[in-house]
This record gives structure tokens, C-alpha cells and sequence, in this order.
């Protein structure tokens, strides 16, 4: 599940959470420099557009906020989501060509190089886990070393970075050469490596539009309010739902439990709110591995893994997101109530 | 009772329409972001202004991407290869197992609070999915693309399913903050966080039942899947050996 964000007053820090944006912001400039280098690519011209539009805005987001005002930055970034889907959505962006060493060569570097193959790989997580522990507080001449409301993102960078160098120890490979060889990864991700933000966009419109509220009217009218019973499974079912649409159980879970555990659980059949509100939680968790919505979890993985249908991680969770589903609903009706 | 307004609805019919007619994502997601915009008459600048504005603030959505330089660097050099052959001097390795193994440990480091020991980016694609390909293809030999298709879903289905359940036991984990928080607003006193991460526990044991059954049964699925797309093969050599014979 996505954090919450909670908007702490900006300290100034190293890592800061602008920093790390313009980072991403040159990693992706660099992509599309190589796309236009790359004469064999079949769609270089638009697939570079797409991925520079994208790229600006991460490079130019903050600057543009500072010097032209939230108004006007928010309206030409929603004019590059635009040209980015219509960009997509005509077929414009593909894959271009790549210099891939052959299985041989592959093969034979990794007996060359080892199990040292895998250090770095397995130091991004253990660095991250670390580095959130130890450098939270540390200051540097007055400065935080991260970001105080994203110390995880500012950790997961530091150990890309030193992930980054140590791969450069043992195989040879510089960082460039590394950010060169990404865009084989980043091209045949391609629109799915941006979905999620153009989700959450679509969460934030329904959020505007009170689709929550609508989907709670929707939702009550198949509450009878002396059935115990239907009332959990309107409630789990109904979480399960609602976070199908949104994507994520964080949104489904206020509108959910205020509009029907509250009042008809909790309030009318004196239910026990910890086990409601927790199980109510986890059947959201299980409409979020059912859903295409949830794209960071359930399409990006698929893209990453260069699946040939980009449901398939989806279909493969299905049966166990249903079978807990099931279990919920059982388990909340034998522990909430009571008398 | 107040009059129902559905019209807010209409973006999740173009989103529903629009992935089971497998349009490209992008697109309907923005075509459902205009469409509830307009049919409940927000002001097309006020709705441009939404887009980006949501947009700029979701992006460390994107973070994913520091993730991908160190990931190919090492690809280049064989890190898929590795990872395969060194699961091949393990004994009894097999993709079920495997996969086991990694559901228990991250759902029990999830439960303890370390959520970013592990994701999809930083050790499913690089080492997960590469180690249970390997088990497999060390036992039937090439895989055909369905069947690798299959294991890599699993692979990343286990690591989503395994911290999902995992992490609500994690009494400082955000859902459990939030589950409190509301509790808290609407006027419900007297529970703890711990109280909700205990009720956490029975859905987390639940989930790990529930998988390990199922992954229990996939060495024998992906043992049917090669057996079939063999059959399909050799029906194919057949055909087109008889096609040649008549010519």
C-alpha cells in the first residue's frame, strides 16, 4: 500500500524530496538522448517525445511551481498527461534496438564474476532498511541527510547509488553504462511505467467528483439493517469493490466503514470496532490484488517481468484474493459480535 | 433519503469498457478522468488543473526507475544466468519451494515492520523470478514462454501477497495509523493500535495457508503446462511432416 503522505513543514535536507525528483528527472533525459541516438528505433521521434514529456515533468514540476505559480504549472503538466496518453494510446511508443550480449557471453561473465553478482542487488534493500534506521535524524552543517516526510524514498536512492558503484567494483560496468542499458528495461515497461501516476490522477478527479459518495448511495441500497450477517458482507464485499475502482483500500476504507460499519455494525449491532476495522482493511487489500487500478502492484510487476499478457499477475492472484475474501467474511462475523 | 446522483459513476464504466476492450491503459484512464469531469460539470480548466496537479504530486510513484540501472548492469553481466546456476547446486530446489520459502520470510519481515525489504523492482525481477525460473528449467530443461510466463506471475503474485497480509500486524505501519485515526474522528474510544494488529493475525495466517496450499500444487501444474505444450509441438513436427510427405 502506498504511504500516506503526510506534509511535514519542508526542512531543507541533502536527499530532499526535490532532489530526488530532478535525479529521476535526468535519468529519464538521458533515456531519451540514447532514443535519439538509437537510428534503428522503429518510433524514435515519438517515443522520445513521450518519455520527454514525461521527463519535464520531473525536471521542470518544482522550478515551474516556484516561478509560475501552482495554477499555471498545474495546467501545461495536465496538457503532457494529455499528449503522453493520446501519445500512447495511438501506438506511437515501442521498443528501439539494443546491443544485448549474447547467452554465451552472459553466461560466461557470470562464472567470471560469481555470487559477487549478487551483493549489489541484495545491499539496495539491506542499505535501505539500514539507512532508514540509522540516518533519520542525522544532520549534516545544520541540513537533514533526508527528507523528513519521504526518508524511505531518500534511503532507497542513497542504496541505488552505492548499489550502483559497488556493481561498477565487480563487473566493470560503469554508471553510464548502467543508465544506457536501463532504457531496455525502461522501453519495454513502456506506458506501464506510468500508469500509476496517471491513476492516481484519476483518483484525485473522483475525489473532486464525490464518486466516493456515489459509490456509498450505491452501496446502501442493499443494506438491510437487522441482517448481521448481509451487513458483513455487504461491508467486506463492498471494501473489496470500491478498492477495485480506486486501486487502493487507503481510499475505500473512510467512505466504507463511515457509511456502513459505523452506523449499521458498529453503532446499531454493538460490533467490536479493532477486529471490524482490521478485517475490514484486509478485504480491501483483497479487491487491490484483483484490480488492474493497483497498477504498482499488479501491472508494473507484469511489464518488469516482460509478461506477454499484462493481467496475468492479476488472474494468478484472483483465487487466493477470493478464497480471503471468503475467510473475512466468516472470520468478522464470528468475532465482532458480542452478546 | 437523499436523491441518488450516479453520473460521478460514468468514469468507472469507461475504465471497466475500456480494459476489457483492451484499449491502451493510458488513454482510458485519461478518457475516464474527462468523462467524470464532465458529466459532473467541472469546468474544463479546473479538470486540466486536477490532472496535473495530482499527476506532480504522485510522482514518487516513478521511483521504481532508480531501481532499473542497477538492475540491467548486473543483467548484462549474467546476474539471470547466475541465479539460475546457483540454484542448481542447491539440492530439492524447486519453484514451489522456493517460492515458499520467500513468501514465509517476507510476510513474517513484513509483519515486523521491514516493508522494503523486498519488492518488485529490487528482488523479483532480478533474483526471485530468475531463481524459480532456474529451479524449473533445471528439472524440464527449456521452459516454453507460457510456462515462464506462469512462474514469473507467481513470483511476483507471492511477494504482493505476502507483504500485503504481512504488514498490517506492524502496529506503526500507515493503514494501521489511519485504521486508528478514523476510529479516533469518529468519537469510537478505547482502541489500541496494538488491538488492530492483533486482529490482523488471523487474515495473515489465513493468507499464508491459503498460498502455500496453492503453491503446493504448482510444480505439478507446471508439469501438465510443459506435457501440453509438448503434445501442441509435437502434433505441429506431425502435421507439417505429413504436409511435406503429401507434397
Amino acid at each position: 500500500m502506498s504511504a500516506i503522505t503526510t506534509s511535514a513543514a519542508a526542512q531543507p535536507a541533502l536527499l530532499s524530496i526535490g532532489n530526488i525528483y530532478l535525479l529521476i528527472g535526468f535519468v529519464v533525459l538521458f533515456l531519451v538522448i540514447k532514443t535519439l541516438q538509437d537510428t534503428h528505433h522503429p518510433k524514435r521521434l515519438t517515443t522520445a517525445l513521450f518519455w520527454g514529456l514525461f521527463g519535464c515533468v520531473f525536471l521542470f514540476g518544482d522550478l515551474s511551481v516556484s516561478y509560475l505559480g501552482e495554477s499555471l504549472t498545474y495546467r501545461w503538466v495536465g496538457v503532457c498527461v494529455i499528449a503522453i496518453a493520446l501519445l500512447a494510446g495511438m501506438g506511437k511508443v515501442s521498443m528501439g534496438s539494443y546491443d544485448v550480449p549474447s547467452d554465451e557471453v552472459q553466461t560466461e561473465s557470470a562464472r567470471r564474476i560469481g555470487n559477487k553478482l549478487f551483493i549489489p542487488a541484495v545491499l539496495i534493500p539491506i542499505v535501505t532498511v539500514v539507512c532508514t534506521i540509522l540516518l533519520k535524524d542525522i544532520q549534516l552543517g545544520g541540513m537533514f541527510v533526508f527528507d523528513q516526510s519521504h526518508v524511505t524514498l531518500a534511503a532507497l536512492t542513497l542504496a541505488c547509488t552505492i548499489a550502483l558503484l559497488v556493481s561498477w567494483k565487480f563487473t566493470g560496468g560503469s554508471p553510464f553504462q548502467a543508465l544506457g542499458e536501463s532504457r531496455r528495461l525502461v522501453d519495454s515497461m513502456g506506458w506501464a511505467a506510468i500508469l500509476p501516476q496517471m491513476l492516481a490522477m484519476l483518483g484525485g478527479v473522483f475525489i473532486v467528483s464525490n464518486t466516493g459518495t456515489a459509490i456509498q448511495d450505491l452501496v446502501t441500497l442493499f443494506v438491510s439493517p437487522d441482517n448481521r450477517f448481509m451487513l458483513v458482507v455487504i461491508y467486506c464485499v463492498g471494501m473489496a469493490l470500491f478498492t477495485m475502482v480506486m486501486g487502493n483500500a487507503f481510499a475505500a476504507f473512510p467512505v466504507m466503514t463511515a457509511g456502513i460499519a459505523v452506523p449499521f455494525l458498529i453503532q446499531g449491532h454493538g460490533a467490536s470496532p479493532a477486529p471490524l476495522v482490521a478485517i475490514g482493511m484486509y478485504s480491501g487489500y483483497c479487491g487491490t490484488l484483483m484490480t488492474p487500478m493497483a497498477a504498482n502492484f499488479n501491472i508494473v510487476p507484469a511489464a518488469l517481468l516482460d509478461l506477454k499478457d499484462k493481467y496475468q499477475v492479476i488472474r494468478v492472484q484472483i483465487p487466493t484474493a477470493l478464497s480471503l475474501l471468503f475467510i473475512n467474511i466468516l472470520l468478522m462475523y464470528g468475532v465482532i459480535f458480542n452478546d | 433519503m437523499s436523491e441518488l446522483n450516479f453520473l460521478p459513476l460514468s468514469g468507472i464504466l469507461v475504465v471497466i469498457l475500456g480494459f476489457a476492450l483492451r484499449f491502451n491503459p493510458l488513454l482510458v484512464v485519461t478518457c475516464a478522468g474527462i468523462v467524470t469531469g464532465w458529466a459532473v460539470d467541472l469546468n474544463y480548466l479546473t479538470l486540466l488543473e486536477t490532472f496535473g496537479e495530482k499527476f506532480l504530486n504522485s510522482r514518487q510513484l516513478a521511483s521504481f526507475l532508480l531501481l532499473l540501472p542497477v538492475i540491467a548492469i548486473l543483467e548484462r553481466y549474467g546476474l539471470q544466468q547466475h541465479a539460475k546456476n546457483w540454484i542448481a547446486s542447491i539440492k530439492g530446489a524447486t519453484t514451489a519451494r522456493i517460492l515458499s520459502v520467500y513468501f514465509v520470510v517476507r510476510e513474517c519481515s513484513a509483519a515486523l515492520g521491514l516493508i522494503n525489504l523486498a519488492g518488485q523492482a529490487q528482488t523479483v525481477r532480478p533474483l526471485l523470478a530468475p531463481m524459480a525460473l532456474g529451479a524449473a528449467s533445471n528439472i524440464h530443461g527449456d521452459l516454453p514462454k507460457p510456462v515462464q510466463d506462469m512462474i514469473n506471475a507467481h513470483a511476483a503474485a507471492c511477494d504482493n501477497i505476502a507483504v500485503f497480509f504481512g504488514e498490517d500486524i506492524f502496529i506503526a505501519f500507515g493503514a494501521v495509523l489511519l485504521m486508528d485515526a478514523f476510529l479516533r474522528e469518529n468519537g469510537i474510544a478505547g482502541i489500541e493500535p496494538l488491538h488492530i494488529g492483533l486482529w490482523a493475525i488471523p487474515t495473515a495466517i489465513a493468507a499464508l495457508l491459503v498460498h502455500l496450499f496453492r503453491l503446493a500444487r504448482l510444480e505439478a501444474k507446471i508439469r501438465e503446462q510443459i506435457a501440453r505444450h509438448a503434445e501442441q509441438q509435437d502434433s505441429n513436427t506431425d502435421s507439417s511432416v505429413t504436409r511435406e510427405e503429401l507434397a
